[in-house]
């Protein structure tokens, strides 16, 4: 059985990070099972985690009065996610459930937010390797909001 | 050319507004054969012609088949039409999908809302295992699962395909992924070296999928696209399809990227 920090190293995420930073993030994670229909996170609850998805899907959603939860993205294996544990007030923003059983590893952000406020160096690898995420996560929501599946050209038919 | 005569056999409505249409020549005549990627030009009468793609199986003696979207006048009076009603077809014209750079290699069919339509004869051709390939994956991006086309083949295409769905906006009971189509495509491994991608959408839609291929080290030879522009006589003759130094009725609609990105990528084109 591999131990955490294997696990860890074996993900692009902490691909490059030193070894020592890596052993500090793999005592701050432990694995975990969720069943399908699981809350993993909820909007407004404290956000002291984040998750690396092992196996599963899960779905981050936005409760809507009057219509239910709307699923805004699904994640899958090898994704990570939860960043509200990095930014004051230290809240979810959405929810996030198990679509099917989810294997994820569970990292302890609180303990990882005391550590980067002590070893910048370490907070800023951290923050980088965040930052790319959250990059990825707003890129893909702006060519979400354009629509791309639309037929956005001059008319092809323009029936003369 | 002079469009021919077909019957509408079989007329049904994918969603709102997308419908796809099987047609049959007049009898004793045998004008169905075609490439897969090819496109017929439909002569609604007294409206205009349109082209549009064949979406059916080139082995399939039933007739041709057509799936479009309304858009402007030609494509809603074609719309209008029903069983047994008579279209104008000239064609099929351009260049199709370089089925013979598939053998031994893995596919990957990348689709975008209607643009699953030009590629559903490959996947029909993947299903009969004619083409050869390593394997096969369908990656098939629309705004909503109820927009998805063909959705009723696709239990069967599961058999001998991996097909990765997303919609932009799901609804209860939606199995597949919710995003873009480029997170499953940055998600998959592919064997860059052994692969060849069939890419058809929005042309917006196949840029964004192009940056995701090329981040991964996928050759610009070895991405496939399907163009389109405004075709008028699918012959190469009146120049209204002109991109860069192309015909898109001739020359295309199916280019190699790795032959076209310089003009791809020029905004006024």
């Amino acid at each position: 059985m591999k131990s955490m920090a294997q696990l860890l190293h074996e993900h692009p995420f902490f691909a490059g990070m030193e070894p020592e930073h890596l052993d500090f993030i793999a005592g701050c994670g432990e694995n975990h099972i969720y069943n399908a229909g699981d809350y993993i996170a909820r909007e407004n609850a404290p956000a002291d985690h984040f998750f690396l998805i092992r196996d599963g899907q899960v779905a981050v959603e936005c409760y809507v009065p009057n219509y239910g939860s709307l699923c805004l993205q699904t994640l899958h294996s090898g994704d990570i996610f939860g960043w509200s544990w990095l930014f004051p007030p230290h809240l979810w923003t959405f929810d996030a459930h198990a679509l099917d059983e989810v294997h994820a590893i569970r990292l302890d952000g609180k303990c990882l937010r005391e550590k980067c406020e002590s070893d910048p160096k370490f907070g800023y690898e951290l923050m980088k390797r965040f930052a790319h995420i959250i990059t990825d996560r707003l890129r893909a929501t702006r060519i979400q909001l354009m629509d791309i599946y639309g037929q956005r050209r001059p008319p092809m038919d323009s029936g003369q | 050319m002079i469009p021919t005569l077909f019957r509408i056999d079989r007329r049904y409505e994918e969603h709102a507004g997308t419908f796809t249409l099987q047609l049959n020549p007049p009898l004793g005549s045998d004008t169905t054969g075609f490439r897969p990627g090819q496109f017929n030009m439909l002569y609604a009468f007294g409206a205009g012609e349109v082209p549009i793609s064949i979406s059916g199986s080139p082995s399939d003696k039933n007739g041709l088949v057509h799936t479009f979207r309304t858009h402007g006048l030609v494509t809603l009076a074609l719309a209008r039409l029903g069983e047994g009603d008579s279209i104008g077809v000239r064609g099929p014209f351009g260049d199709g999908w370089p089925l013979e750079q598939i053998a031994g290699k893995d596919l990957l069919i990348v689709a975008g809302g209607l643009g699953l339509a030009p590629l559903r004869p490959v996947i029909y051709g993947v299903m009969e295992g004619i083409l050869g390939q390593r394997k096969a994956t369908l990656f098939y991006g629309a705004r909503r699962p109820q927009e998805m086309l063909y959705r009723n083949e696709m239990s069967s295409w599961r058999e001998k395909m991996e097909l990765e769905l997303s919609v932009d906006h799901a609804v209860a009971g939606w199995q597949g992924r919710v995003g873009v189509v480029t997170g499953p495509l940055a998600a998959v491994e592919i064997d860059v070296a052994n692969s060849v991608v069939f890419l058809c959408g929005p042309e917006i839609m196949m840029r964004f999928c192009i940056r995701v291929l090329e981040e991964k080290g996928v050759p610009l030879s070895s991405i496939y696209l399907s163009m389109e522009r405004n075709m008028k006589c699918a012959t190469g003759h009146c120049g209204h399809c002109q991109w860069g130094p192309n015909f898109i009725c001739k020359d295309g609609p199916v280019f190699c990227y790795g032959s076209v990105s310089r003009w791809f990528n020029i905004r006024a084109l």
